[in-house]
C-alpha cells in the first residue's frame, strides 16, 4: 500500500492505494471527476522528492504527494 | 492587561523561517543583518513582498508544504554557497492582510554582482517552484489564486504519454 496526499487547494483527504506504479495513479486520477483537472497541471513527489518519470515503481509504504500549481510570496 | 502571543514561528532549517502571522519586517531584516554584518561581506540585498489591495481582497492566505520547501531551499543554499553567498527566507502561513508582508528573502555576498544576480534568480525560482499555495480572502472565504499560479517543474507527468 502507498499513501497519496493531495496538497494545497485540491482539498481532498489522503488516501491509501494498492498500486505499484505512478501509471496506475495516473489512470486513477484521470478517471476521477474531482482529480482529472489536477492531474494535468500537478507535479508529483515520492517521499518528498519530485519525480519526473511516469514509469517510476512504487514500494510498499511510499508517500506520494500531488502538488498543484504554486504561487508563493 | 492584554497578553498577546505575537510570535509563534518555526525554523525549518537554518536561514529559513515560517511564521503563522504577517512578517515583522523590521525584526527579521535587522536580525539577518546582525547575524551577517561581521562576515566582511560587502552586499546585503533584501526582497520584501507586501500584500497589495487588488480585486476587493481583504487578505491573502498561504498553505506551505514544508518538507519540499526545505529541500528546495537547501538546494539554493548550496548554490549560493558555491558563489560565496548566503540566502535567507521568511514566509507566512495563513492569512496576511493588505499592506503587510508575507515574504522576505535576502542574499548576502562579498561583492554586489553575485547578490544582485542571485536575488533575481532566487525570487523567480521561488515563484515558480516553492511549494506554496496562495488564496484570495474575500468576505472571509479563501479562493485559490488559480490564474496567478504556475505549474511546478515536472508538472504534467501524470498525463504524459509513456512508452
Amino acid at each position: 500500500m502507498v499513501k497519496v496526499e493531495f496538497l494545497g487547494p485540491i482539498g481532498l483527504d489522503s488516501i491509501e492505494m494498492d498500486i505499484k506504479s505512478l501509471k496506475e495513479l495516473s489512470i486513477y486520477m484521470k478517471n476521477s471527476n474531482e482529480l482529472k483537472d489536477w492531474a494535468i497541471n500537478s507535479a508529483v513527489a515520492v517521499n518528498d522528492v519530485i519525480v519526473t518519470d511516469i514509469n517510476y515503481e512504487l514500494k510498499d509504504g511510499d508517500k506520494i504527494s500531488i502538488l498543484p500549481p504554486v504561487c508563493g510570496g | 492587561m492584554v497578553i498577546k502571543y505575537l510570535f509563534y514561528h518555526q525554523f525549518v532549517g537554518v536561514d529559513l523561517e515560517l511564521h503563522s502571522e504577517p512578517l515583522n519586517v523590521d525584526e527579521i531584516t535587522s536580525k539577518w543583518y546582525k547575524e551577517t554584518n561581521n562576515l566582511n561581506y560587502g552586499a546585503f540585498i533584501t526582497f520584501i513582498g507586501t500584500i497589495r489591495e487588488e480585486n476587493g481582497i481583504e487578505a491573502l492566505s498561504f498553505d506551505i508544504y514544508k518538507p519540499i520547501l526545505k529541500t528546495w531551499f537547501e538546494a539554493w543554499q548550496k548554490r549560493a554557497k558555491e558563489q560565496g553567498a548566503i540566502v535567507k527566507m521568511a514566509h507566512s502561513i495563513g492569512d496576511v492582510p493588505i499592506n503587510k508582508s508575507s515574504y522576505i528573502s535576502a542574499v548576502i555576498s562579498p561583492k554586489r554582482r553575485v547578490a544582485l544576480d542571485l536575488i533575481d534568480e532566487f525570487v523567480e525560482d521561488f515563484k515558480a517552484n516553492a511549494p506554496i499555495w496562495k488564496y484570495d480572502v474575500i468576505d472571509g472565504k479563501r479562493v485559490y489564486a488559480k490564474d496567478r499560479s504556475t505549474p511546478m517543474s515536472g508538472a504534467g507527468i501524470l498525463v504524459k504519454e509513456s512508452n
